[in-house]
């Protein structure tokens, strides 16, 4: 029954946020600082861990094969690793906990020391300025991220190939370009948007309605954070299966 | 004047709020004074809509706030001003953007008209010289005063202070009271203070409003509450030595 009282709950808090602002301008001011917070800020921790990941996969690639397979394979496991899984999905799941946790934990402090409520006293759609400018950061920023994530998880696979000897240049790029359908990096976008959407309004369902003091705050953080990587594992298996199953 | 008909809110099986009526009348101090717990903020947040009564109604000025749709009901808190009791200021925010919220949102006012203001409003509570600052750089009576600062920067109709003192030295809160005070009579407001602290209630009350178990137990005059016959309430006031003494005072 619980978790009919949360979803009930959370389409009431979506209906909120999804009205029209207030005050254009300050939207836009709101979603540009939304923008440094969840895209700028999250770069650097997107480009290191995307530059690890795919020289990894080239490692281990490279480690599986044996001599009957094809070279080119290292550089055709790494493009579709990168594109179909590691980077759409990976990377949100990372965001949930950098971006999840920060959501909650502002919009839970803002609630516990009655600053929502001094937003709904002045007249204001406390959901609407608060949540709004965060999903619409999110729903445009992670794409960028996954992208980036991509070309330099790539990137990296095929330096570590060639500096450590275990594929050619030339044979990296010919595995990177073989039976390439564009259709995957659609997929891949299409789950990152569903996935920025869900990080952003869900951590900032459990930050929205925290009670009590600072203890809670962390817990709606946690919350947050596990509630959004179980939601992203549930929302990657069904789109899967619905676009290229 | 606000009015309160036959209000009751409940949270599963407790009764918060047992069928209570109040007015507040305009241009006065109106104080909500009780034990903790005995649901005086919970009666403040139904007035002021933070939460749903279970049932009656609150007026603003004749109009029934409890049934009007969320338009209306955005129109009216833009006639409302609130201090809380941790300040609840923005803390991303300066002092002079904090003042400047409310009019940034809802007015079409020129930044330098909402500066203006926001000095006007900041110099009433003494802290012009504050505008740059954040509230994590003021003390707890600097950021009460800025509270002050930001209800009022709408001219707002309605005043409500949520314990106004809590946490502020007697000097600090008599400050506060007095501010309440004059402003409530320059802007013609209707003020009400929630609060248990009696040094506050007897320096800046025009009317009281004693809240016990949910329900009001005596209401009247802050010149009358001494005299009062009301064992709750006596025991209420006369819970402190100082309080006891005034007693021993008064009636000798």
């Amino acid at each position: 029954m619980r978790v009919f009282f949360h979803i009930g709950r959370y389409a009431a808090f979506m209906r909120h946020v999804i009205r029209r602002p207030e005050r254009g301008e300050i939207f836009r001011r709101l979603l540009v600082e939304e923008m440094n917070a969840i895209g700028l800020q999250s770069l650097g921790i997107v480009a290191l861990l995307s530059v690890f990941m795919g020289a990894v996969i080239c490692i281990q690639t490279a480690h599986q094969i044996g001599g009957w397979i094809p070279v080119y394979t290292i550089g055709f496991t790494v493009r579709q690793t990168m594109i179909l899984e590691f980077s759409p999905t990976l990377i949100p799941v990372i965001l949930a906990g950098k971006v999840g946790s920060n959501i909650a934990s502002q919009l839970g402090t803002m609630r516990v020391t009655e600053q929502i409520d001094a937003l709904e006293i002045m007249g204001v759609n406390s959901a609407g300025y608060l949540v709004l400018p965060k999903m619409i950061a999110a729903l445009v920023c992670i794409p960028f991220l996954v992208i980036l994530s991509m070309a330099l998880g790539i990137g990296a696979g095929m330096w570590v190939g060639v500096s450590t000897g275990v594929s050619s240049a030339a044979d990296f790029e010919y595995g990177m370009q073989i039976d390439f359908n564009a259709f995957d990096v659609t997929y891949a976008l299409i789950k990152t948007c569903v996935f920025a959407l869900i990080i952003s309004s869900v951590s900032a369902y459990h930050g929205y309605f925290t009670s009590g003091g600072a203890l809670e705050v962390g817990r709606s953080s946690t919350k947050a954070v596990v509630y959004a990587v179980v939601i992203v594992m549930v929302a990657n298996l069904l789109l899967t299966q619905m676009l290229l199953g | 004047m606000i009015q309160i008909h036959q209000v009751s809110k409940s949270f599963g099986d407790q009764n918060i709020l047992r069928d209570i009526s109040a007015t507040f009348h305009p241009g006065k101090v109106n104080f909500i004074i009780g034990r903790s717990g005995s649901g005086k903020s919970v009666l403040t947040k139904c007035t002021v809509g933070l939460l749903e009564p279970d049932q009656g109604h609150v007026t603003y000025d004749g109009r029934d706030f409890t049934a009007m749709d969320r338009v209306a009901r955005k129109a009216v808190r833009q006639e409302i001003g609130m201090l809380f009791q941790g300040s609840a200021l923005f803390d991303s925010m300066t002092v002079e953007e904090n003042v400047t919220f409310p009019l940034r949102m809802f007015s079409d006012m020129t930044a330098e008209e909402k500066r203006e203001r926001a000095s006007v409003c900041l110099a009433r509570v003494e802290l012009a010289n504050a505008a740059g600052k954040f509230p994590s750089e003021l003390s707890g009576g600097m950021q009460k005063r800025v509270g002050i600062a930001r209800a009022i920067a709408m001219n707002p109709r309605y005043l409500f202070c949520d314990e106004p003192n809590s946490g502020l030295d007697p000097q600090t809160s008599i400050v506060i009271d007095n501010l309440i005070g004059d402003l409530t009579e320059e802007f013609n407001m209707t003020t009400v203070v929630v609060s248990h602290d009696m040094n506050s209630v007897m320096e800046a009350s025009d009317f009281i409003h004693f809240v016990h178990q949910g329900q009001i137990a005596w209401h009247g005059a802050s010149e009358d509450l001494l005299q009062a016959q009301n064992p709750d309430l006596e025991a209420f006031i006369f819970a402190s030595k100082l309080m006891k003494k005034v007693r021993q005072t008064t009636s000798s």
